[in-house]
């Protein structure tokens, strides 16, 4: 006896249809991968919608004319990130200790630890390095006249990383407790403290005591490796917002070639 | 800038936005190169240059002129530069404070919508000037006299002497370098220019004997030298009372 066709289960039923290269049922492990990484990526993605914020960041326009005077900027920002790995592997050695264990512990980075000298060297001429990079960076946003509307705020942002920058370079200078740095960072301090209203209890802050010794050394210590690179950390953050958002300038030279036909007299 | 002029401009910077090319991969592949060569010039003045280390640090040393790291030079120079005791604190504090309150209000006080160098004829001459003036001061602080010489020509009179007379004044003038007097004292084109008075002449001003006994028995916060070997002694007096 013929039998009717058995009818098809309604759409409700029926699983998903297979996903593509999984038609007989196993996957590639090359697709599996790939799925894998995807799904971690969504996963993310639906949680915190980075993607759109990386798009904005990664994918933004730099005008006609962009060249690499432009690279000065981002230049600065990798002398800091070496600066700052270079100086981590210090940290992991050095002893803020001004009674001979300052002077000691550099000594024994330079003459003992592996490769010691070589990242002391790093970050000593990385310092000097990112000095003239700032102010070359600062020379270009000048020349081209950079700073000017609508980008006066992070000209103002820049003027504040140059002076912490400068505090870097001289609360550093103190740390090997030679007698260069030490009779030097005297000076600095006698002269900070010289200065009007603020300058004698600025003094006697970086001095932290009557003398001049064991206080001021984990002092500058511990604003040279935690408060000045936090502050630059946080300000290149507000830095690069602004250059995202703003976006970067052309050469003041560049031609704007504007299209006949939305010039307003001819329309 | 008023308000036609800030459209204009961010009109003018749209077209050519618009026009240019995604930072990624364009300006980051610029960007990375950059890197790389700042990376390779650190790595370089590292293995180069090294990092040495001074003596132990002696607080109580009276001799030691310090110096700064040397992109502080110009505002250690400025320091030398600027003589009159008065003006000391413009020096120190005045120049760089003006200084970087003039960097600060820059976008404020020049608000001319101008961006081409050869039409901002004040910005580009005053970026001259304290880029030169930077250059220069940092170039003379590189070359400022070494604190522990005395470059001051020996006198005529005393190579024509000779003799003992000639080797006295050449030992004291290596002890008056070498025993700090230079941490206070000028003498021609070395050392410091206060606290203590410039000693270039000292001979027209005080005696033979009242040098020694200045020495013995200073005014603070001077140190006294009376601990000196005597031939030492002897010869540093000699070489004082010379200078005239």
């Amino acid at each position: 006896m013929p039998r009717l066709p058995t009818p098809k289960l309604p759409a409700a039923l029926q699983g998903p249809p297979p996903r593509p290269g999984e038609e007989n049922g196993n996957v590639a492990p090359a697709d599996a991968a790939k799925e894998a990484g995807i799904t971690v990526v969504d996963w993310v993605d639906e949680r915190t919608s980075l993607s759109g914020a990386a798009r904005w960041l990664m994918f933004r326009k730099i005008p006609k004319g962009t060249n690499w005077y432009y690279t000065l900027g981002s230049a600065t920002l990798f002398a800091f990130l070496s600066q700052a790995v270079t100086g981590v592997f210090l940290a992991m050695y050095y002893r803020p200790d001004a009674g001979g264990g300052a002077y000691e512990s550099i000594r024994h980075i330079t003459d003992q630890v592996f490769l010691g000298q070589f990242v002391r060297g790093m970050h000593l001429w990385g310092a000097s390095v990112m000095v003239v990079l700032v102010f070359l960076h600062m020379a270009r946003t000048f020349l081209f006249g950079a700073y000017k509307y609508p980008r006066e705020l992070n000209w103002v942002i820049g003027v504040v990383l140059l002076i912490l920058t400068l505090v870097m370079a001289l609360t550093g200078y103190l740390l090997p407790f030679d007698q260069r740095a030490y009779w030097a960072t005297v000076v600095a301090n006698n002269i900070t403290a010289t200065g009007p209203l603020i300058g004698p209890y600025l003094g006697d802050f970086l001095r932290a005591g009557p003398e001049f010794g064991a206080t001021t050394l984990s002092r500058f210590y511990s604003i040279h490796m935690l408060v000045v690179p936090g502050l630059i950390a946080a300000l290149i953050g507000a830095h690069l917002y602004l250059v995202t958002k703003l976006g970067t300038t052309a050469p003041p030279w560049q031609k704007v070639e504007t299209r006949p036909e939305l010039n307003e007299a001819e329309v | 800038m008023n308000r036609r002029e800030k459209e204009q401009y961010l009109r003018d910077y749209g077209i050519l936005k618009a026009k240019g090319k995604p930072f990624f991969p364009y300006a980051v592949t610029k960007d990375g190169a950059m890197a790389c060569v700042v990376l390779a010039v650190i790595i370089t003045m590292s293995l180069v240059l090294g990092a040495g280390q001074g003596p132990k640090p002696n607080p109580t040393t009276t001799s030691y002129v310090p110096r700064p790291d040397w992109y502080f030079f110009f505002l250690f120079e400025l320091l030398r530069v600027v003589k009159p005791d008065s003006l000391t604190q413009l020096a120190t504090i005045g120049i760089p404070t003006l200084g970087m309150i003039a960097l600060f209000l820059l976008p404020f006080y020049d608000r001319s919508p101008e961006r081409r160098p050869e039409h901002r004829p004040i910005a580009m001459v005053t970026f001259v000037v304290v880029v030169g003036a930077m250059a220069l001061l940092t170039y003379q602080g590189a070359h400022a006299g070494d604190p522990t010489t005395i470059s001051l020509p020996t006198p005529q009179r005393i190579v024509k002497a000779g003799g003992a007379t000639l080797a006295e004044y050449e030992a004291g003038k290596a002890v008056v370098a070498q025993s700090g007097c230079l941490a206070c004292h000028k003498i021609g084109e070395n050392g410091n220019g206060g606290p203590g008075p410039n000693l270039t002449r000292v001979a027209t001003r005080l005696p033979a004997g009242a040098i020694a006994r200045t020495l013995v028995n200073p005014t603070a916060p001077m140190p006294s030298f009376r601990n000196l070997p005597p031939n030492k002694f002897k010869a540093a007096v000699a070489f004082l009372n010379q200078l005239k």
